[in-house]
């Protein structure tokens, strides 16, 4: 796997424009630190900030604001990398283009990425105006999601999803927008304190019944109606970051994420049919996290296309192979994809089915590395590259 | 503050230089690669606003230390901190098998580094006085198995920084010795990462109080002050015996 978290200096940054050129390694963290004081936010608003440039390229990443903003990719003018022989190519929307292209989404494969430009959003305040609400089910969640679309830069929501029957899919829906000057308090928001899960929690702790208690609690803490006010913009965009090694509460055996997105063109219906698969086979899941995608962006690998996007954790348990297996197999029979960014059990051939773009993408791979250098524990399982 | 660091490239005085230059502190960047500093000295200016000038100083050539601290007090119109996280680390190991390493390790790491902080002294108390923070070792503090070699070059730099305060303090040099523990930086990429391992930027933030106090030593992660009083009460024999 490729990284350089080593290497994380801002090379270059007009305020007139908002763009920024730095190393890769460069954090999402050291982004907001640095850029949100001044007026500027990143393109994309993912779930975490302890990510960097480059992980953020290689896998394209989406967030709150992609119904609007697209993919990470979208807003990337510019990359300098180290492709398979070792030599350095800068490749833009223009120059380089099917390397460009490839890059994104393309998970460090096609070469290591050592710079990154881009452009950075201008935000009247750094703070965030958030509005919350009680969604009954699973039908009524995808039409707040497309309603709210249109109005709110950021949208998101957690489903609970041990729920069944008439209360299939019920959540708390979020929206959010940066607060206007007048709205925000003068002083700009305070680096917050993180507490962190001391130790790995045995086993028995994430079963179903404590994850339905949790689930439960959460959505009936809501009140009903819409709760709105000021935030904190950590306490908005990264509400799992506020906790350190949060994986550690899913035991020895620790957890796997999952992610899909089920077209529009697949109906409503398609959610629903997900969460029933789901439920029925009990994969105890804490809050999933349910999204509103945009139009499939330029990266040839780029997870996101027209439709909600579905993220999970599950817990490993000797089933977890068979579960990945039958929601790969809804996945592809609603013509969806996976998200490899948080993929680890999906097979190759599966893979292969929800990926007609991966054709064009190997081609320029090879291109670009004919001696097969570049390669990571996922393009071995999935891609069958030699180990 | 007008402060010269030497050793901003990376790590340690990377994180330093940051927290400097963010609150306003006019800096100036020391070091041996041109380009490397320059862009060491954008991403300054683009955190702190204000404009980061350069200087090429090489710990392994001595001709370069005045000319170096020269253009510094050019550059910053003045000078009143001085600080060195330059450095060499090699395994000992290696150094056993390769005695010219070990030889330029010992130059670097005590001879040179000595040398350098005697123009910086000589340059601060010319000017009535100032801050010279110097980054050593807890590798320092015992003869230990894997840090022979280092150990002894940061031990004899620890005395000498320890004799620096005591000779210049009052007349107004104060000396800031910093022993890191185990710090995750490009010099320690690779290596096992112990337990109370630190980050950068918890050292550097901890080295600039120490800095604006003039504390004379300062451990950093906090924690190693404990485990380094620990390790200096162990009794030879069961050094002998421990493999750390
Ligand atoms: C709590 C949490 C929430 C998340 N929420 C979201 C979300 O909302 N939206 C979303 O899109 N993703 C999300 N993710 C996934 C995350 O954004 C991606 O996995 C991202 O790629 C991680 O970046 P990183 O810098 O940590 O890279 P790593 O995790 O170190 O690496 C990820 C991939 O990027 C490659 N890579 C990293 N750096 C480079 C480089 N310099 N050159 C070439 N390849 C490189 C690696 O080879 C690897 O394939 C989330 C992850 C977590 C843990
Ligand atoms: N990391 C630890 O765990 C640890 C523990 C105890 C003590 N220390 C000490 O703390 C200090 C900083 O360490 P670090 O981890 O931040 O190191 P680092 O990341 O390796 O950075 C070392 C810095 O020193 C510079 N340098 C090395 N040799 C030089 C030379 N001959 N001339 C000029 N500059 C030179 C490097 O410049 P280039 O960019 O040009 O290479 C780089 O900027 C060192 O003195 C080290 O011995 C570190």
């Amino acid at each position: 796997m490729a990284g350089t978290p080593l290497a994380d200096r801002i090379l270059a940054f007009e305020s007139a424009t908002g763009r920024l050129r730095a190393e890769a390694g460069f954090s999402l963290f050291d982004l907001n630190r640095v850029f949100l004081a001044r007026g500027f936010c990143a393109p994309v608003a993912p779930g975490t900030q302890f990510i960097t440039l480059g992980g953020m390229v290689a896998a394209d990443v989406h967030g709150k604001n992609h119904h609007r903003d697209g993919c990470f990719g979208r807003h990337v003018t510019r990359l300098r990398m180290r492709v398979g022989d070792g030599t350095i190519v800068e490749c833009s929307p223009e120059h380089e283009c099917d390397l460009f292209r490839a890059t994104l989404g393309g998970m460090g494969l096609t070469g290591h990425i050592l710079e990154v430009e881009c452009r950075l959003m201008p935000i009247p305040s750094p703070w965030i105006w958030r509005e919350s609400e009680r969604i009954a089910d699973i039908d009524r969640f995808i039409e707040a999601l497309k309603e709210a679309g249109p109005r709110w830069p950021y949208t998101m929501g957690w489903i609970d999803c041990l729920s069944r029957g008439r209360g299939l899919g019920r959540g708390i829906l979020m929206r959010g927008r940066w607060a206007e000057r007048a709205e925000a308090p003068s002083d700009p928001p305070r680096p917050r304190r993180r507490p962190a899960i001391p130790f790995v929690f045995p086993g028995w702790v994430i079963s179903r019944a404590s994850v339905r208690a949790f689930n439960s609690l959460y959505y009936h803490r809501h009140r009903t109606g819409v709760k709105r006010g000021i935030v904190h913009p950590e306490s908005f965009l990264y509400p799992l970051d506020v906790i350190r090694h949060w994986n550690r509460m899913y035991g020895p055996r620790g957890f796997t994420q999952y992610q899909c997105v089920l077209p529009d063109t697949a109906g409503h219906g398609a959610a629903r049919r997900f969460l029933e698969l789901l439920t029925s086979r009990g994969g105890a899941s804490m809050l999933c996290v349910i999204k509103d995608c945009g139009d499939e962006g330029p990266g040839l690998l780029s997870f996101p296309l027209k439709g909600i996007s579905i993220a999970l954790d599950i817990p490993i348990r000797d089933d977890t192979q068979s579960l990945v297996d039958a929601l790969n197999e809804l996945v592809i029979a609603e013509g969806g994809r996976i998200y490899l960014a948080k993929d680890a059990f999906t097979r190759p051939d599966h893979f292969r089915a929800m990926e007609p773009r991966l054709p064009e993408w190997t081609r320029i791979r090879r291109h670009w590395d004919p001696q097969g250098q570049l390669r990571s524990a996922q393009s071995v399982r999935i891609l069958g590259d030699r180990p | 503050m007008k402060v010269a660091v030497l050793g901003a490239t990376k790590g340690m005085g990377r994180a330093l230089a940051r927290r400097m230059a963010q609150r306003g502190d006019a800096v100036a960047l020391l070091g041996r690669d041109r380009g490397d500093l320059e862009r060491s000295a954008r991403d300054l200016e683009v955190r702190g606003g204000a404009r980061v000038g350069i200087a090429i100083c090489d710990l392994e050539r001595p001709e370069t230390f005045a000319p170096a601290l020269e253009a510094a007090e050019m550059a910053l119109g003045g000078l009143d901190t001085v600080v060195v996280t330059a450095g060499l680390f090699a395994a000992q190991d290696r150094l056993e098998a390769d005695p010219e390493l070990a030889r330029r390790l010992l130059l670097v790491d005590f001879t040179n580094t000595v040398a350098f902080c005697e123009e910086a002294r000589r340059r601060l108390l010319a000017r009535g006085g100032g801050t010279l923070c110097v980054f050593s070792s807890v590798a320092g503090e015992r003869g230990r198995k894997p840090v022979v070699l280092y150990g002894a070059a940061k031990a004899g730099l620890t005395r000498y920084l320890e004799g620096l305060d005591h000779r210049f303090r009052a007349a107004g040099l104060r000396t800031v010795c910093v022993k890191p523990g185990f710090v995750r930086t490009s010099m320690t990429d690779g290596l096992p990462t112990p337990p109370f391992a630190g980050e950068p930027e918890g050292v550097a933030r901890r080295v600039l109080r120490a800095i604006d106090a003039g504390t004379p030593v300062v451990y950093a992660p906090a924690a190693w002050r404990g485990i380094m009083l620990l390790i200096r009460l162990l009794p030879r024999f069961v050094m002998r015996r421990v493999g750390f």
